[in-house]
């Protein structure tokens, strides 16, 4: 087992309307077979016993697929591994005496909580608006009667596989979520359950993206590099055909 | 106390119409008139928050997490059961109850397992029409594959990730009416206490996880779908914030806890690999449809795996259980795997693991087809440990994954306090002494988008339920309950983390109360949690105040719910002095070293009910009436 030490710059802030600042902590021993928040886990238990808070990180499945953990490691959200959460990053992809620097997820529509943790909740606000079939429970027909293609299947849940964690908007120049939003506008525009309310769901889901002040898609392709489910920028391209197709051809408002 | 279980009269397959047909309704213009709580929004809490809300209901949702979207429901991968017989494979609700009785060791409710088979096949239509993307054939029909214990394909998929599909579409739902006004959504916040008045559930404290304010909600219901208390054992296949104490703190205000010693081990997880670990990792059962588990025949044979020639591999479950082999159920699977590693036939580094070998499959179907059906399983399992598994087999090992047991409910999923309902994997509901895979979230979306909806209505019918605030003096009681202790928990200065007891604990009940479990371990086990109890709140150490977000105090209040849960679960295992599913006593086992039941003594479900501090709990026993199935020794040879 490979032992290695790093040298920890970690954003601290106690609350949302606090002066953050960086702090400089040294990792002491570190197995590169630990995870990232095995790491913060081990600086966090020495903390606590030498009377200073410990650092505040999101975090919850450890398996990458609740969305909830994320911070920015030396510029790049969830850190350097292609296609992986922060829980999911293990310290074997890192060397002995480098230095790292743990951020938050920024963002305006963002807003920060406590040290690494930052306030979501845009983002189920915009689910709100129509990230949604509008069937009730019961009724519903039998689950074969209609026949959905494997390829659409699949495709619909490329983009459904979205877990929700803010890389996106974190990543983006303009703080865009139009990576997030595509992704459910792309799941639900490629079904046919999802046809009834195509219009509806992207005029409402794009003007609440609008109004909670994320900023607009100018195609740097941050957002997909960052995204570490893979969703593809493609989903953008397919958000802005569904927006316009609703705005220029629906009679939804 | 009494255990009425409220199983309707009639033929098993009439119960649940009848149900519905004799139950009372409330009026759509009148459902407007109730409050009620739901705390959790995993699949259970999720989709009832939203059949209720859609029904007319008002109704408050509760979660942890910063989103509704997150919760531990989402981690399920391999998928979810239903009776459709899509495959023409012989399957049927008849067959599917049958499985789910006899996989469950013969220790759950006939009606209730029945019913969920009914519903079962709602679900999926639901789920399609909510427009969750399953795996589909060329044709379009949706795909099944199989899991264990059972000889049909009637498992839904989504990849590796049906739970996250699955809550995804319940999370929507619930968004829809959170638009309607319907449902009024609290996340990030723990629930801390149950306020009971005149009998009656009737509000819950809460604290706010950001602002650490104490607060209180007064409702004409309150529904528990916290999910399971895996994590008492520490390390689990569960997500860090699982926790017993909203179910713990019901148990304190009266509601029975039944069987809480049934605790599954799932035979497929990644294996412990240092003591800095914060959690195991499972692979899915899914695997076992392709993978093939073996040990090398020799003990201590050290060799890597590919210089193992095929002569020398013991594929154990193949040759003990011929007629389900690698699919054998979970409690069959894991007791094997630890049982070839007691042997000293365990292989990697520690020795306590197994291969998961898929080169057999992968050279019958090619990789691109192997990949396709469980690439993320191999991707995740590749950034955990640095190995692919197409190169070279996975290594496992059984780790904790779910819990059986749980609040006591009736056949209305209400608890032994009226107006508590409980749903979920909180709940003991179906899956008696083991689940069989891919139906805990059937039973989750069963309870929540079907059975609580029909239900509820019946206790609102029923009851007299005066108007009251959370200004009535129990809810002043259990804010001060609240407050008292997260002070104490504060004050006391120590010099140990929670982390620290946490682990102490887990590794108790992972020796003495895990996959083998006997009179003398347990006794032993039992005699040491006082003392645990007292280190605990005199060497606890919590940084930060309680005015704020504080995630070591949050874990704090959850190992000191563990902990004294530790007593009921120990006390529980004692009791039952036969093997039943995953509860395994050394002393009660067939020559085969299979888990041999004692039906005439032990037919029952234990259900614990609380008589205060310092004093051992009472044990009430509901005993269970087979008037459909014959009980037999279970066997998947
Ligand atoms: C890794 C993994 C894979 C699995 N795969 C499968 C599978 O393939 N098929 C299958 O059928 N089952 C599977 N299971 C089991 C299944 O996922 C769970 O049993 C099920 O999802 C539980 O759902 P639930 O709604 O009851 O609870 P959970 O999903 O655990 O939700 C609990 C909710 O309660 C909230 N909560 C908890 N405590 C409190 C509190 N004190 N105050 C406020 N809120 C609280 C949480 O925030 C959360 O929202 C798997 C389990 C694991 C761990
Ligand atoms: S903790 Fe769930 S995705 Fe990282």
């Amino acid at each position: 087992m490979t032992i290695i030490h790093l040298t920890l710059k970690i954003w601290r802030q106690t609350g949302p309307e606090s002066k953050g600042s960086f702090k400089t902590y040294e990792s002491g021993p570190i197995t590169t077979a630990m995870s990232f928040l095995e790491m913060l886990d081990v600086l966090n238990e020495r903390l606590i016993l030498s009377g200073e808070e410990p650092v505040a990180f999101d975090h919850d499945c450890r398996e990458g697929i609740c969305g909830m953990c994320g911070s920015v490691i030396n510029g790049t959200p969830h850190g350097p591994e292609k296609k992986t959460t922060l829980c999911q990053l293990h310290m074997r992809h890192f060397q002995d005496g480098d230095t790292l620097v743990i951020e938050p997820f920024r963002s305006r529509a963002f807003k920060l909580v406590k040290d690494l943790i930052v306030d979501r909740s845009a983002f189920d606000a915009i689910i709100a608006e129509g990230g949604y079939v509008s069937v009730n429970t019961g009724g519903t027909p039998d689950a074969n009667a209609i026949p959905i293609p494997t390829f659409t299947a699949e495709q619909a849940l490329d983009a459904a596989e979205c877990i929700g964690c803010g890389a996106c908007v974190a990543a983006c120049p303009n703080a865009s979520a139009m990576l997030f939003v595509g992704a459910k506008i792309s799941h639900l525009a490629l079904l046919p359950q999802g046809q009834p309310e195509r219009s509806k769901r992207a005029l409402a889901m794009v003007k609440k993206m609008d109004e909670l002040g994320f900023g607009n898609c100018g195609n740097e392709k941050y957002c997909e590099k960052a995204c570490p489910k893979g969703i593809s920028i493609s989903n953008i391209a397919r958000l802005n055909r569904e927006f316009m197709r609703a705005a220029f051809c629906s009679v939804e408002e | 106390m009494q255990l009425n279980h409220r199983i309707p009269s009639g033929p098993l397959t009439e119960k649940w119409d009848r149900f519905r047909f004799e139950t009372k309704l409330i009026n759509p213009a009148n459902k407007r008139k109730f409050e009620i709580i739901v705390v959790g929004a995993g699949l259970a809490g999720a989709s009832a928050s939203a059949t209720l809300g859609e029904l007319g209901y008002n109704v408050n949702t509760f979660c942890i997490q910063d989103s509704p979207r997150r919760g531990h429901s989402i981690a399920a991968q391999g998928g979810i059961n239903a009776a459709k017989n899509y495959q023409n494979d012989g399957d049927s609700i008849w067959r599917l109850f049958y499985d789910t009785i006899k996989g469950g060791d013969f220790r759950a409710r006939e009606a209730n397992v029945y019913r969920l088979a009914q519903i079962s096949n709602q679900i999926i239509d639901q789920c399609v029409a909510q427009g969750v993307p399953f795996a589909r054939e060329y044709g379009g029909l949706l795909a099944n594959r199989s899991f264990g214990g059972a000889q049909v394909s009637r498992t839904f998929y989504a990849r590796g990730q049906t739970g996250q599909q699955l809550l995804l579409g319940a999370y929507s739902a619930m968004m829809r009416q959170v638009k309607a006004g319907k449902v009024t959504l609290h996340p990030r916040s723990e629930m801390m206490d149950l306020v009971v008045i005149n009998g009656q559930a009737r509000g819950i404290v809460t604290r706010n996880l950001i602002t650490g304010a104490i607060e209180s909600y007064a409702a004409d219901a309150v529904v528990l779908a916290t999910g399971g208390y895996g994590n008492a054992y520490y390390l689990s296949t569960n997500a860090m914030a699982s926790n017993v104490t909203a179910t713990w703190r019901a148990y304190k205000r009266g509601a029975a806890f039944a069987n809480p010693c049934f605790v599954q081990i799932h035979p497929t997880c990644i294996p412990v690999h240092g003591t800095y670990q914060s959690k195991l990792t499972l692979m899915s059962e899914s695997l076992r449809n392709d993978g093939r588990v073996w040990v090398p025949t020799r003990t201590g044979d050290k060799r890597p795996p590919a210089e193992i020639p095929e002569a020398e591999r013991d594929y154990y479950l193949e040759k003990k259980y011929p007629s389900f082999g690698n699919l054998v159920p979970r409690d069959v699977a894991s007791r094997n795997a630890k049982e070839q590693c007691d042997q000293g036939k365990g292989v990697g580094d520690t020795g306590l693991a197994v291969y998961l070998d898929f080169s057999e499959a992968i050279n019958r179907l090619g990789e691109v087809a192997i990949r396709r059906k469980y690439g993320n399983l191999f991707d995740m399992y590749e950034k955990i440990t640095g190995q692919d598994p197409v190169k070279e087999p996975m290594t496992i090992y059984p780790a904790v994954h779910y819990t059986m047991g749980g609040l006591w409910v009736d056949y209305h999923l209400m608890s032994t306090v009226p107006g508590l309902f409980v749903l979920g994997e909180a709940n003991f509901s179906d899956h008696g002494a083991n689940r069989l895979g891919a139906s805990a979230l059937m039973q989750g979306l069963a309870d929540g988008y079907f059975v609580l909806p029909a239900t509820i209505s019946s206790h609102f019918a029923e009851s007299s339920l005066p108007p009251i605030t959370t200004s009535h003096p129990a809810f002043t009681e259990a804010m001060d309950t609240t407050k008292g202790r997260i002070q104490r928990l504060l004050s006391i200065n120590g010099k140990r983390t929670p982390d620290d007891f946490h682990r102490e604990l887990g590794l108790l009940l992972w020796d003495y109360c895990g996959m083998a479990r006997n009179e003398a371990g347990l006794k032993l086990a039992l005699g040491r949690l006082p003392d645990l109890k007292e280190k605990f709140w005199q060497d606890l150490k919590v940084t930060g105040s309680g005015a704020d977000l504080n995630q070591t105090l949050e874990r704090a209040g959850r190992v000191a719910d563990f902990i004294e849960f530790a007593e009921i679960m120990i006390l529980d295992a004692l009791s039952r002095q036969e093997s039943c599913g995953c509860h395994f006593r050394e002393e009660s086992q067939t020559g085969e070293h299979e888990a041999k039941r004692m039906d005439d003594k032990y037919s029952y479900v234990s259900a614990w009910q609380y008589q205060g501090e310092g004093q051992t709990p009472k044990l009430h026993k509901e005993h269970l009436v087979f008037e459909n199935i014959q009980l037999s020794q279970r066997s998947y040879t």
